[in-house]
């Protein structure tokens, strides 16, 4: 079956897994028609306790778009079946934004001038007791992708010290090895987020440039290959208005699919991303307005009800606060996506610009005035 | 229509399993012919020479053999009678039963999972029979299983399908075919796993204790065929009839 070959050749440092999931998803995906379904599809795939792969076609389909508010009542219920009223707060902290990459609608692009800097551990650190200061237990690790800029061996210094004020810790870096994420599960990280971008892998070669993310496989089995290297869980994500976002969700949301079928164990967690304006493109051409988006995300909690969900500060506070009564179970706040910038002066531009500025305990405040529970600590580290 | 039931490398028309050993000897081929039975149990320890009559000659050409394991109390005993069942020339499938408990006849899922490593690793196609574990079906997946035999209700119950909602998740997670094994009472219920979307079920008590055994057979038949044609044509909504909020929750993409 397999028809796909990567524009470029595996770099000699990437390792190769054998895996059919790539295959079975973009195969499924290339049949994916969303033109092809009708209401009867839509509401027959409302009613259903256990949703298939054609449901949740059809959910994403425009013939779903006059059920939405009924997909919402659906999906209300479903979340408070997995989650009760419970919801996560964490947030990120970028430790780098060098990168190696060309990916034109990325604001750390490797050929943007903006400035461009590394913290040290001792910054690390200083940050994160800022960061702990608010109460919040967990964090997500985010760097440009630099394997010379930020190395493995960096990253295991950030998750070290990340673990002395944290309970659980995400990771949202380059694609690595099994062996690499091994390591980086031994200083201490929970969890793996990649995002694919797009899963059309035509438009993926045309955004992305130049650099190891040219790679589509190596980047596509990333979270597999966590999985491998241990760690407990995995988010998926696809940026969606890169390319049609029905395929780009439904590729992604049966992504998720395969690989928890493979690794049952698995924590699987889906993003929710949307093109936002960033640095040195500030039109905004984007198809997937909040409608959209908010299709996806209950799309995604009807297929995959377990799942979480996180809602990222691309967003406005207003459909933050909605999300998360519907299906969103994660959210961040207290966020600045550019270098440092929280115990002392920011050393380096962001990737892109947040619309929800507020603090946790703005978020916070706003989760309780919605009967919703924020929870700060949801795992313990044994 | 060519939707064949696949087990290992072997391909069948009909989804109706039949148990044997619970009727006289004599009936087997009207109730094979009624049912459209194409595979059909034994229990090696009863085909042996040591009884009365041997089940073996009963059983009409062309119809699968899937000799059991009963009697086997652990991984290696039913190991011993799978080779046995395989000089006896009784094919390569083997439907693996132990139990441990002379009461109620369930199966030990952990004995169960090793039997299914040491089976499928001597190139034999082995169908366990379990209890409905999740996890244990995975494990005897791994273990390199052909198909997973969930009990429906303790053998020889006739009690229908207990644990229904087991069997509907191994249905959905497993990705081998899912054969109702033992409790299924009447026709309607084996329509039922079939509507589930179960691969096949497998009957003996339930036919073998009607009043008209080969009749049964034949309404089992229709049974299996229904629930298997309901479950490829979708099976209808069930309708929830839940009012909306007066003020909507999407409504908020409006303001």
């Amino acid at each position: 079956m397999k028809e796909y070959t990567d524009v470029e050749e595996y770099f000699d440092t990437m390792e190769h897994i054998e895996s059919d999931v790539m295959d079975k998803v973009l195969d499924l995906m290339k049949r994916y028609d969303p033109s092809a379904y009708t209401a009867k599809d839509v509401v027959n795939a409302i009613a259903k306790e256990r949703l298939d792969i054609d449901d949740f076609g059809a959910l994403l389909s425009p013939a779903a778009t006059p059920y939405l508010e009924k997909i919402a009542i659906k999906a209300k219920d479903e979340t408070a079946k997995h989650f009760g009223n419970s919801r996560c707060m964490f947030t990120p902290i970028y430790t780098s934004n060098y990168c190696e990459n060309r990916c034109v609608y990325c604001g750390f692009n490797k050929d943007n001038d903006i400035h461009r800097a590394k913290l040290t551990i001792e910054e690390v650190d200083k940050e994160m007791t800022k960061i702990a200061e608010s109460g919040l237990t967990e964090i997500l690790i985010l760097t440009g992708e630099s394997r010379t800029k930020s190395d493995i061996t960096y990253i295991g210094d950030c998750v070290k010290t990340a673990a002395k004020h944290f309970s659980s810790i995400g990771l949202e870096v380059y694609p690595m090895n099994s062996d690499e994420y091994h390591y980086l599960r031994e200083c201490g990280a929970d969890y793996v987020t990649v995002f694919q971008e797009t899963y059309d892998h035509q438009r993926y070669s045309e955004l992305h440039l130049g650099g190891p993310k040219r790679v589509f496989s190596y980047r596509f089995n990333a979270q597999e290959r966590a999985l491998i290297g241990g760690m407990r869980g995995v988010a998926f994500g696809a940026l969606l208005g890169l390319g049609d976002f029905r395929k780009d969700a439904f590729a992604c949301g049966i992504h998720a699919y395969f690989l928890q079928r493979k690794y049952p164990h698995a924590e699987i967690s889906y993003s929710l991303p949307r093109l936002r304006p960033f640095i040195n493109n500030e039109e905004d051409t984007n198809q997937v307005h909040e409608k959209e988006l908010l299709q996806t995300a209950l799309a995604y909690r009807l297929f995959m009800p377990f799942a979480g969900e996180t809602i990222s500060t691309r967003e406005c506070p207003k459909f933050r606060n909605n999300i998360v009564t519907l299906c969103a179970t994660k959210i961040s706040a207290g966020v600045c996506v550019g270098i440092g910038g929280r115990a002392e002066e920011e050393k380096g531009d962001e990737q892109f610009e947040i619309s929800d500025p507020r603090n946790v305990e703005e978020v916070r405040k706003a989760l309780v005035e919605r009967g919703l529970q924020p929870v700060f600590n949801d795992y313990v580290r044994v | 229509m060519n939707d064949k039931l696949v087990i290992g490398k072997h391909e069948f028309n009909s989804r109706f399993i039949l148990g044997s050993g619970k009727f006289s000897l004599e009936m087997t081929n009207a109730v094979i012919k009624n049912g459209g039975v194409e595979i059909a149990t034994l229990a090696i320890r009863r085909a042996n020479k040591g009884g009365e009559e041997n089940i073996l000659d009963y059983i009409p050409k062309g119809i699968t053999l899937l000799p059991n394991t009963s009697g086997a109390r652990n991984a290696e005993e039913a190991f011993r009678i799978a080779r046995l069942a395989r000089e006896l020339g009784c094919g390569d499938m083997i439907k693996i039963e132990i139990i441990k408990d002379s009461r109620y006849l369930l199966p030990d899922n952990c004995e169960t999972i090793k039997a299914c490593k040491l089976l499928s690793d001597e190139g034999f196609i082995a169908m366990p029979y379990m209890m409905p574990d999740l996890s244990a079906a995975r494990s005897m997946a791994e273990a390199g299983a052909s198909a997973i035999m969930p009990l429906g209700a303790p053998i020889g119950s006739n009690k229908g399908l207990l644990t229904k909602e087991f069997i509907k998740i191994m249905v959905e997670e497993i990705d081998l075919p899912i054969i109702v094994d033992a409790g299924i009472g009447c026709p309607s219920q084996a329509c039922e796993a079939m509507e589930l979307g179960c691969a096949a079920v497998m009957a003996n008590t339930a036919i073998a204790t009607a009043k008209d055994v080969p009749a049964m057979a034949t309404a089992f038949k229709m049974a299996i065929e229904a629930g298997r044609i309901a479950y490829l044509a979708g099976l209808g909504r069930i309708l929830d009839n839940k009012a909306e909020a007066s003020s909507p929750l999407t409504g908020f993409l409006e303001d």
